[in-house]
């Protein structure tokens, strides 16, 4: 199956100052590939290199059969992109948005109004149509942007950071939203830095610095893991996270809520050695047990190994 | 079905800008009260008829003759007499405190030593500081001088005897297309265009810059909107409202200041339609490269305002300047559109004698804007 975005040792440079780092990676049709990294990893530059809006200094790419470094405009008619910011215009009302966007894609009459009722649908934007956008909270707002991406129907998706800033119900719900695109055969490359999100993709990739230091589903990652993670819950767990960290059985630690996760060798008995140590420091009452890894995880791990 | 597409593009970018500039009370004030406010300033403060100059008089002599100069000054609503003095200190302190900028002194034995037939002569001390005044009043006071001494030597003719005197010469001026010579025939067809050089490059310096900043450029460009649909969707709107404009200032000089318009508005219209083209294309250009409101605002006013001021031969003759400046006053459409205005609202003539003009607007016009196409950017700044 042709891929509908691929990319090889793509690179962009800012100055001196290396934001994507030759990355290879392909997405085919119909996936949610997840780019998940924290802030300045390249997420945002990637996507935009892909959207035609940022020259790659370089490698090459194409977004659904078309280069991303000579084929810019083909590409930008067949692509929806949401930014990172919100930007439709703040000014306008939903309806005005949506109208604006739509003739830009060149759509007109009947079709437009269509798809206009469409997103708004699609948005949940109900009797609210004539307000300015401004005055909409955060979500509609998320959910408008993603509605006036789809206007002219793309087979692709970029969403860059789409649910920053929204509480959890919203990005529930507009991940239902992601996975009816999905269902529909768009093909979704979404970027974000919350792990629980990137459990929704079909495959992420992890990247930091720049570079990609994995790439594959949520459930092979996790089962990749060299480690194994217990979760040990105990009293005054900030001074015991450092006690924790020193030992020397102990490759990684990671603060989850008032939980720490313990990553060790497989088949190290880290629960009795753990336990012993605890007896002779007094110490009764906690709880440990072995767990499955979470994404963070898998993501600490191949973050300490590459040295962030 | 390109060019459909196109013109979709356009019109849909344009009526998107006139939303905004509608709902946005700043850009409102911006573009039609402020070339309102500009045009009632200027055209009150710019006043540069030389009237009621303000003179000192030391008369030492106290004659009926000195009496009748002095008089024939003061008759006249170009000198004002602001004090009687009794030495030249007291001159030289009311010139350098600024209350007269003239003084004038009648020396001793005035009537005499001309009634003993002897040459006499009138001291007239002015404060140069200000060269153009001091150059009015100048001017006044040779023709007072002139026509004081033809009485004088008619009065002795007639006292001989010998009547029925003409000057063998006499000049009979009459001056054309500004009867009264009043400045502000000259100066508000000036300030209006001045005005619309300003307001027209003033409005469009915003409207590239604000997208970056509010960051609806990045969405904008990655649709499949070209360069010329971005450029002319937001030329259009703001060009309309600059007609706009030019007929609210062109109503206020005729209206309010009673500066003749001979000549036909659709001509003119037309011409400065040219000339508002080439001007909000500069201010689209400056926003495109600035991509900050306040750098676009502030470079915009400079690069119109100044030149206009300065090298459009509107306040200092070009042919007065130096060969190189002379040379540059050629990249001023003010420069035109002044000519153009005071051809058509003064003197009436029409579009067939403005040819050279429409030709230089029409370049200008065709020049900034394709280098304010080339300047618009549709990618992310490096």
């Amino acid at each position: 199956m042709a891929a509908t975005v691929a990319v090889e040792k793509l690179t962009r440079m800012f100055g001196s100052f290396t934001a994507v780092n030759s990355i290879d990676f392909s997405v085919s049709r119909g996936e949610i590939f997840g780019f998940l990294g924290p802030n300045g990893a390249g997420k945002s530059t990637t996507i935009k290199m892909l959207c035609g809006i940022l020259v790659p200094t370089g490698g090459k790419g194409q977004v659904n059969g078309f280069d991303i470094l000579s084929e810019q405009e083909k590409i930008k008619s067949t692509i929806g992109y949401m930014s990172q910011k919100f930007s439709l215009y703040d000014d306008l009302t939903v309806r005005e948005n949506l109208r604006f966007f739509g003739s830009i894609y060149g759509l007109e009459g009947k079709k437009l109004s269509d798809r206009i009722a469409h997103a708004m649908d699609m948005a949940e934007i109900g009797n609210r149509g004539d307000e300015v956008v401004k005055n909409l909270p955060m979500g509609i707002k998320q959910r408008l942007a993603l509605g006036s991406a789809i206007l002219h129907d793309p087979p692709v998706l970029f969403l860059d950071e789409p649910t920053s800033g929204v509480d959890p119900i919203m990005r529930r719900n507009f991940w239902e939203l992601i996975y009816n695109f999905s269902e529909a055969g768009k093909t979704i490359f979404i970027t974000t830095h919350y792990m629980e999100e990137a459990e929704h993709c079909d495959r992420i990739a992890l990247i930091i610095a720049g570079k990609i230091i994995a790439l594959d589903t949520p459930a092979r990652l996790k089962g990749d893991l060299a480690y194994e993670v217990y979760s040990f819950s105990v009293e005054n767990f900030i001074e015991m996270f450092d006690y924790i960290q020193s030992l020397d059985f102990v490759s990684e630690t990671a603060i989850f809520g008032s939980d720490i996760h313990v990553l060790c060798e497989k088949g190290f008995p880290l629960k009795r050695e753990l336990g012993a140590l605890m007896k002779k420091k007094n110490i009764t009452n906690y709880h440990i047990e072995k767990i499955s890894p979470t994404l963070e995880d898998v993501f600490v791990t191949h973050a300490r190994k590459h040295g962030v | 079905m390109k060019i459909i597409h196109s013109a979709t593009r356009i019109l849909a970018i344009a009526e998107k800008e006139w939303i905004q500039v509608r709902r946005d009370g700043r850009s409102l004030i911006l573009s039609i009260l402020l070339p309102v406010l500009l045009l009632l300033l200027f055209a009150y403060a710019l006043n540069m008829d030389v009237k009621r100059v303000s003179v000192a008089i030391f008369d030492q002599d106290k004659s009926a003759l000195s009496r009748d100069l002095l008089e024939s000054f003061s008759n006249t609503e170009y000198f004002r007499v602001q004090r009687y003095v009794r030495n030249y200190r007291e001159i030289d302190d009311l010139i350098d405190r600024g209350t007269v900028i003239m003084g004038i002194v009648v020396p001793r034995n005035f009537e005499s030593m001309y009634k003993s037939g002897k040459h006499v002569s009138v001291q007239i001390l002015i404060d140069g500081s200000d060269s153009t005044s001091a150059t009015v009043a100048g001017g006044y006071v040779k023709s007072i001088m002139f026509s004081f001494n033809r009485d004088l030597r008619m009065r002795d003719l007639n006292r001989a005897g010998i009547s029925g005197i003409v000057a063998p010469v006499d000049v009979r001026s009459r001056v054309w297309y500004n009867e009264e010579l009043q400045s502000k025939n000259f100066i508000v067809p000036g300030i209006i265009v001045i005005v619309m050089a300003i307001i027209s490059a003033l409005i469009t310096s915003l409207t590239i810059s604000r997208e970056w900043e509010r960051g609806t450029m990045e969405t904008l460009i990655t649709t499949p909107v070209r360069k010329y649909e971005v450029y002319f969707g937001k030329l259009v709107p703001y060009v309309l409202i600059a007609l706009f404009d030019l007929i609210i200032t062109v109503s206020l000089g005729y209206f309010v200041f009673s500066v003749p318009l001979r000549g036909s508005f659709i001509e003119l219209y037309l011409i400065a339609l040219l000339f508002l083209i080439g001007t909000s294309s500069l201010g689209i250009m400056i926003s495109s490269a600035t991509r900050s409101q306040v750098l676009s605002v502030q470079a915009a006013i400079i690069i119109t305002y100044l030149p206009s001021i300065i090298l459009s031969g509107y306040i200092f003759p070009i042919k007065n300047m130096p060969g190189i400046v002379q040379i540059i006053t050629y990249l001023v459409p003010a420069k035109y559109l002044i000519t153009v205005m005071k051809g058509i609202a003064l003197k009436g003539i029409g579009a067939s004698l403005l040819w050279t003009q429409i030709v230089f607007l029409t370049l200008y016009a065709v020049v900034v804007g394709a280098i304010s196409l080339k300047k618009l950017s549709l990618k992310l700044p490096e």
